[in-house]
């Protein structure tokens, strides 16, 4: 867990968000996140975001399913313990498409939902910092890592020019660690902030 | 203003009144914060009573034996099986609401997938219980699952439709509360960062994993969400069609019929719906959310129960008229004679089903009936309760007369501890949604405030602006502002 300096300039409305977006990036600052309420299409495009490979995890483990459930039934009904029921072949894979396709979709949803609270850090228990409580209500938040180059006043009106109705400077950390949300923690006091070139 | 994303005036409006971002989070969110009201107490009460002699009803089939229920020889599957599909089709309802509709990209489901959706979850919990219980020796239940036993190890039958219903209801079970679950995170955290209670601030913040709202985080949820909707549809497909199987591939006549699994998905959605309508129009009076889940809602619903209802009946045709065709005396009796014959034992069941699922919901053809609230209210039970006789008449008129004529005597009537445990599944499902509407936002909050700028009331007017754009000017302007 690194503690980085940031500029966090909030906006009240999406539309300017894309401009402000495609400024910062012109201007060379580090852009290090944008908080919203709600998913704004088109913007992790406009952020420069890669598309997420999230749905191709999910088809491996779909083929893990299809492919685990459909052998452990072959498996179990032609080797460890051929059964006879009513004289019908032991391999009876018409009758095995119901609990093979459920299996699948089973796996691929597990294993999504597994993979996407990893990826993005999700977990009972986990706590971030949140630079602005009312990036879940109203606003839009959109945070600047300050580097060794940056001039924090010339970024702030830089902000203010583009449309960020308030801009302040905060120390956090990145990461996420085990705490609760009805106690302030500041896990990093007497850190020293990291600042990348 | 390029990011106003084109909606026709057609549509009316989703979201009423005015609102902001800002209100439609103090709308959603204020039942939760403030105390819970008389009535809710009164229902929640009434719900845990009835829950309560439920949980009688099952202790004395399981301590004096599955005798305590009028079932027969003959009759060996009666109300609970009935209750069974009853309970699982009802829940398919939230699923085709959450997914079918979210790759159909309909804006309208957003104000009501996160309740059917909860009602999707404790139906299906409901469902279980019945299969579960009606085991017996309840205690033997895990010999179901397909594990290296001490007997052999001998494993489960695979070909087993009963067996396909275990993996199918569990699966579904387990995708609709990720699904749920997965959509309530950003809520939750929205609920989160307003808290001002300690334990709240504690608890949502538990509940909600930590959520940020990070726009990459944004992304990966939005692709989960669809692929998960891309997987739920043909799921609840399967699992409707997995539960008619039980009885299509037997050969009892009257259940031996090619035509159960989309006439059983077409009930389902059909009983779902009429049971989202009447937790609804309960849910925006009481949580006042009428500006949320507007007349719009009511209708574009009503209109799916007068479709399915009506595809329910041309099943119920359908199998009439193979009977006939099919020339088989076996399967003709029992639907000439077991059910259409109205002075036949059980011929009452089966003209019941006939008046409140096929005749009663044609009112909706008319759109002021569709938009009446007190009309719909009284339609969605009277839906229930036909769907519930037709899973009643499926299930006893097809085996109440066997080939035994000498059974035939056996008319089967309920005792007290089946109804008892019937009604205690409606003491779970509504302890479970009357703690649900208390503690979790009922709408999707992040949902509405997504489509809050192309179907709110307020935003509407700006579509004249774009309506006198030209394609090309439109492409221009919305393209330009994306990259």
């Amino acid at each position: 867990m690194a503690v980085k300096k940031f500029v966090v300039g909030v906006f009240t409305e999406e539309e300017p968000l894309f401009e402000a977006v495609k400024k910062v990036r012109k201007a060379g600052y580090k852009l290090h996140e944008v908080y919203t309420p709600m998913p704004i299409h088109g913007l992790d495009q406009a952020m420069g975001l890669r598309d997420t490979s999230i749905h191709t995890a999910g088809f491996l483990y779909a083929i893990f399913g299809t492919t685990s459930m459909l052998s452990f039934m072959t498996w179990c009904l032609t080797t460890d313990w051929p059964w006879n029921i009513g004289g019908k072949p032991h391999f009876a894979l018409p009758a095995w498409i119901p609990i093979t396709f459920e299996f699948t979709v089973l796996c691929a949803c597990v294993g999504m939902v597994l993979t996407f609270c990893y990826l993005c850090q999700l977990a009972p228990f986990v706590k971030k910092h949140h630079f602005n409580l009312r990036s879940t209500d109203d606003q839009f938040t959109m945070v600047i890592e300050c580097t060794s180059k940056t001039n924090e006043a010339e970024l702030s009106s830089f902000l203010g020019g583009v449309g960020a109705t308030g801009i302040n400077v905060q120390v956090a950390e990145t990461g996420w660690w085990l705490g609760r949300y009805d106690k302030e923690q500041k896990l990093f006091e007497g850190q020293s902030e990291t600042v990348s070139a | 203003m390029s990011l106003i994303r084109y909606e026709s005036q057609v549509r009316p409006p989703l979201v009423d009144n005015n609102k902001d971002y800002h209100q439609v989070t103090e709308d959603i969110v204020r039942p939760i914060e403030a105390a819970p009201s008389r009535l809710w107490w009164t229902g929640f009460l009434i719900s845990v009573a009835l829950l309560c002699f439920g949980v009688y009803s099952i202790y004395r089939e399981v301590t004096y034996g599955i005798g305590q229920w009028n079932l027969s020889k003959t009759i060996g599957w009666g109300w609970d099986i009935t209750n069974f599909v009853w309970w699982v089709g009802i829940g398919h309802a939230g699923t085709l609401i959450s997914a079918i509709l979210l790759l159909f990209r309909q804006g309208w489901r957003t104000g009501v997938n996160r309740a059917a959706e909860a009602m999707t979850i404790f139906a299906v919990i409901c469902a279980g219980q019945f299969p579960i219980w009606h085991m017996g020796r309840v205690w033997m239940a895990f010999f179901v699952l397909p594990y290296a036993n001490t007997r052999g190890p001998l494993w489960v039958n695979f070909n087993s439709p009963l067996l396909w219903d275990v993996f199918a209801i569990s699966t579904y079970f387990t995708v609709s509360l990720l699904f749920w679950y997965s959509g309530l995170l950003p809520d939750l955290a929205t609920v989160r960062d307003r808290a001002k209670l300690k334990w709240r601030k504690y608890m949502y913040g538990l509940l909600s994993f930590g959520w940020t709202g990070s726009t990459k985080h944004w992304q990966r949820h939005e692709s989960l969400s669809l692929v998960l909707a891309g997987m739920s549809t043909p799921l609840v497909l399967s699992v409707h069609t997995v539960v008619s199987f039980d009885f299509a591939t037997s050969v009892i006549p009257g259940w031996h019929t090619t035509i159960f699994p989309p006439y059983f998905v077409a009930g389902a959605i059909f009983s779902g719906f009429a049971m989202v309508q009447t937790l609804l129009l309960i849910s925006r009076k009481v949580l006042k959310l009428e500006d949320y889940i507007t007349l719009e809602h009511i209708e574009v619903m009503n209109k799916v129960i007068v479709l399915t209802g009506s595809i329910v009946g041309i099943a119920y045709l359908t199998e009439l008229f193979i009977s006939w065709y099919g020339q088989n005396p076996n399967e003709g009796w029992a639907f000439a004679q077991n059910r259409v014959n109205l002075f036949s034992p059980y011929g009452w069941s089966y003209w019941l089903m006939m008046g409140c699922n096929v005749i009663s919901p044609q009112i909706f053809w008319f759109r002021k009936l569709r938009r009446n609230l007190v009309v719909t209210f009284f339609m969605s039970v009277i839906v229930n309760i036909g769907m519930w006789f037709e899973r009643f008449v499926i299930i006893v008129t097809s085996i109440y007369r066997d080939y035994v004529p000498s059974s035939w005597a056996t008319y089967y009537r309920p005792s007290i501890w089946e109804v008892g445990f019937y009604l205690g599944t409606f003491g779970l499902f509504f302890t479970c949604y009357f703690l649900f509407s208390k503690f979790f936002p009922v709408i999707a909050v992040a949902e509405i405030k997504h489509i809050l700028k192309r179907s709110g009331d307020n935003y509407k007017k700006n579509m004249y602006r774009i309506e006198k754009t030209s394609v090309d000017e439109f492409y221009h302007e919305t393209h330009a502002n994306h990259h």
